[in-house]
């Protein structure tokens, strides 16, 4: 039988506040333990939680990003459950009238081996605030485990999706597109080691083309990309081979282990009512209304959609360099500002996306250390246009300049990779090859086309790199009578 | 809906409170007139009628986003749970709380 898998994931994004949901504490992460950790974060009886505001406006910067619904009132709900790092005995969440509503994201899904790349559009179900949970730490005293509560009440917005993707491939594409606009628009600093974005993932399977869900098991807390690729594979065939062998597969929770690349179920899954929601009646409903979201919205940056129809309008680039560009914020302000300082947009494009891209990939840096700024990239990129070096000899400054040896004029100068453009000294080099190679230039003549390439081949050399392949052509091409 | 001396006991659990056989009977007597008088309330006509989630009709006042909490943990961890050894220890180590080993 052919299986179909089917994945919602929900990431709990750490908004990017100064203080925690419901108090004045500080969120400043590494913090010695409990120093963050107010009357309110460790729920001394009598106080009484008051809402951030920057958190709702991380919310509502949200909701517009995905052109979700937002809600004019939501209400804030009490989740029960005991755990030693929830010392109130539940967790402040909202559950029937979430902040943010139903929304969209359209994502890229790269192509893999025959697959071509695609697009898809994936549905937000909700997205609503909640507070964190402080963190157990195990192993300090014998027999016992240490709460930190530094942690508890810092904001969370947990984004909920619809079940619409169908491979671990959309669902790491999903999870990267989120990734980069929650801090595209500056609600998250995305630091997955820190846990300020982590994912669930909701995984079932069903025989192709029936329409009923199949029982889901939830993959709780993968905190790298990678992890989650692993964990849905190893699920997806699990489930699979499960119900083959005539299994059944039981709502759980499962925690992947990175060692093993297995996932294992961690408890039965508590009945979404053993939670007792209830209205939490120390936080007044929330009301957004038109002018808040419209005072909002004047503090949103360009969104990576809009970012990228501009540049395919005003730049001329392909949908594929445009979207490729707008995948990171970085990336995009890297490209406009080397074309601000004067490179043309097209060669920005491929450089950006090409030569930077790959150097810091293989060095593991971000945009922010290159040691090639814009300026420098569209100097060196103004000496390709000007016809003062050439291609490959621009890939060997650009070398040199990443490598810090200095700015591009005075490496072509050291290197001296200027360009020879001058047509009398080419000739005198082509007539030297055309001498030294009479069999080549028979050949030719004879017609064999190849022995052209091959004789440009010998006229670069002989010019050490340095001639311009342009005029090479163009001028052996007359000599040859071509 | 009726409800049953199990409903009691997996509520009491929920809630962590310890209940015994007896108490059950006593609750599940209470319960049951509360929830009689929810269904007597639910045979109101409330077709257009919002929700009300609180009693009364104001809406949230919202903080700004400044710290002004400071560094309390030494008061804080001077009125902590004892460690339960029989000595007035405080069970608080290295500023952590301490509390019997959580096992996953």
């Amino acid at each position: 039988m052919e299986w179909e898998v089917v994945i919602g994931l929900e990431t709990h994004a750490q908004l990017q506040t100064k203080t925690k949901i419901f108090s004045g504490a500080s969120t400043a992460f590494g913090a010695e333990p409990n120093t963050q950790a107010c009357e309110v974060s460790i729920a001394l009886p009598g106080v009484l939680p008051v809402l951030n505001k920057e958190a709702v406006h991380c919310a509502i910067k949200f909701g517009l990003a995905v052109d979700a619904e937002i809600a004019p009132r939501s209400v804030f709900a009490r989740k029960n459950y005991f755990y030693p790092d929830l010392p109130k005995g539940y967790q402040i969440s909202q559950y029937e009238l979430p902040v943010v509503g139903k929304g969209a994201i359209t994502i890229q899904v790269p192509a893999v081996g025959k697959n071509p790349a695609y697009e898809k559009v994936v549905n937000i179900t909700r997205a609503h605030l909640e507070e964190d949970a402080g963190k157990s730490v195990h192993g300090a005293v014998e027999g016992m485990s240490g709460i930190d509560l530094n942690r508890a009440g810092t904001p969370l917005l947990e984004i909920v999706t619809e079940p619409d993707m169908r491979s671990a491939a959309e669902a790491v594409a999903y999870a990267k597109k989120l990734h980069e606009l929650v801090q595209w628009i500056g609600i998250c600093d995305g630091n997955m080691q820190e846990g300020s974005f982590r994912c669930d993932v909701n995984v079932s399977v069903r025989p192709k083309g029936s329409d009923k869900l199949g029982t889901r098991r939830e993959i709780k807390n993968l905190n790298s990309f990678r992890f989650m690729q692993q964990a849905i594979e190893y699920e997806t065939r699990w489930q699979i081979e499960t119900l083959e062998d005539g299994g059944v597969i039981h709502q759980a929770t499962v925690l992947f282990n990175p060692d093993t690349g297995e996932t294992r179920a961690m408890r039965s899954k508590e009945e979404a009512n053993d939670y007792r929601y209830f209205p939490d009646p120390d936080l007044l409903p929330l009301e957004i209304t038109e002018a808040d979201k419209a005072q909002v919205q004047l503090l949103m940056p360009e969104l990576p959609s809009a970012m990228k129809t501009r540049f395919e309008t005003q730049y001329g680039l392909t949908n594929y360099d445009a979207a490729t560009l707008t995948a990171s914020r970085d990336l995009a302000d890297y490209f406009v500002a080397t074309v601000n300082a004067g490179a043309e947009a097209k060669p920005a494009a491929n450089w950006a996306m090409g030569a930077i891209a790959a150097k810091l990939n293989a060095e593991e840096k971000s945009l922010a250390d290159s040691p090639v700024s814009a300026v420098q990239l569209a100097s060196l990129l103004k000496r390709i246009a000007d016809s003062t070096i050439s291609n490959n000899a621009a890939k060997q400054v650009f070398e040199a300049m990443w490598n810090g040896e200095g700015e591009v004029d005075a490496i072509i100068e050291a290197k001296g990779l200027k360009q020879v453009s001058d047509t009398g000294a080419i000739e005198a080099i082509i007539d030297d090859v055309l001498a030294a190679n009479q069999a080549m230039v028979e050949e030719f003549k004879a017609g064999k086309e190849k022995a052209f390439n091959a004789l440009v081949g010998q006229a670069m050399k002989a010019s050490r790199g340095k001639a311009n392949p342009a005029q090479v052509n163009e001028i052996l091409k007359a000599k040859l009578g071509a | 809906m009726a409800l049953s001396t199990d409903d009691i006991k997996k509520i009491a659990h929920l809630a962590r409170i310890e209940v015994s056989g007896d108490e059950a009977q006593a609750t599940l007597a209470k319960l049951t007139g509360i929830m009689g008088l929810i269904e007597q309330m639910q045979a109101v006509d409330t077709q257009g009628i919002a929700p009300m989630s609180h009693s009364q009709d104001v809406v949230q006042r919202l903080r700004d986003d400044v710290v002004n909490k400071t560094n309390q943990r030494e008061a804080f961890q001077q009125i902590a749970p004892v460690l339960g050894n029989g000595s007035a220890e405080r069970a608080v180590d290295h500023g952590l709380y301490l509390v019997p080993k959580v096992i996953e």
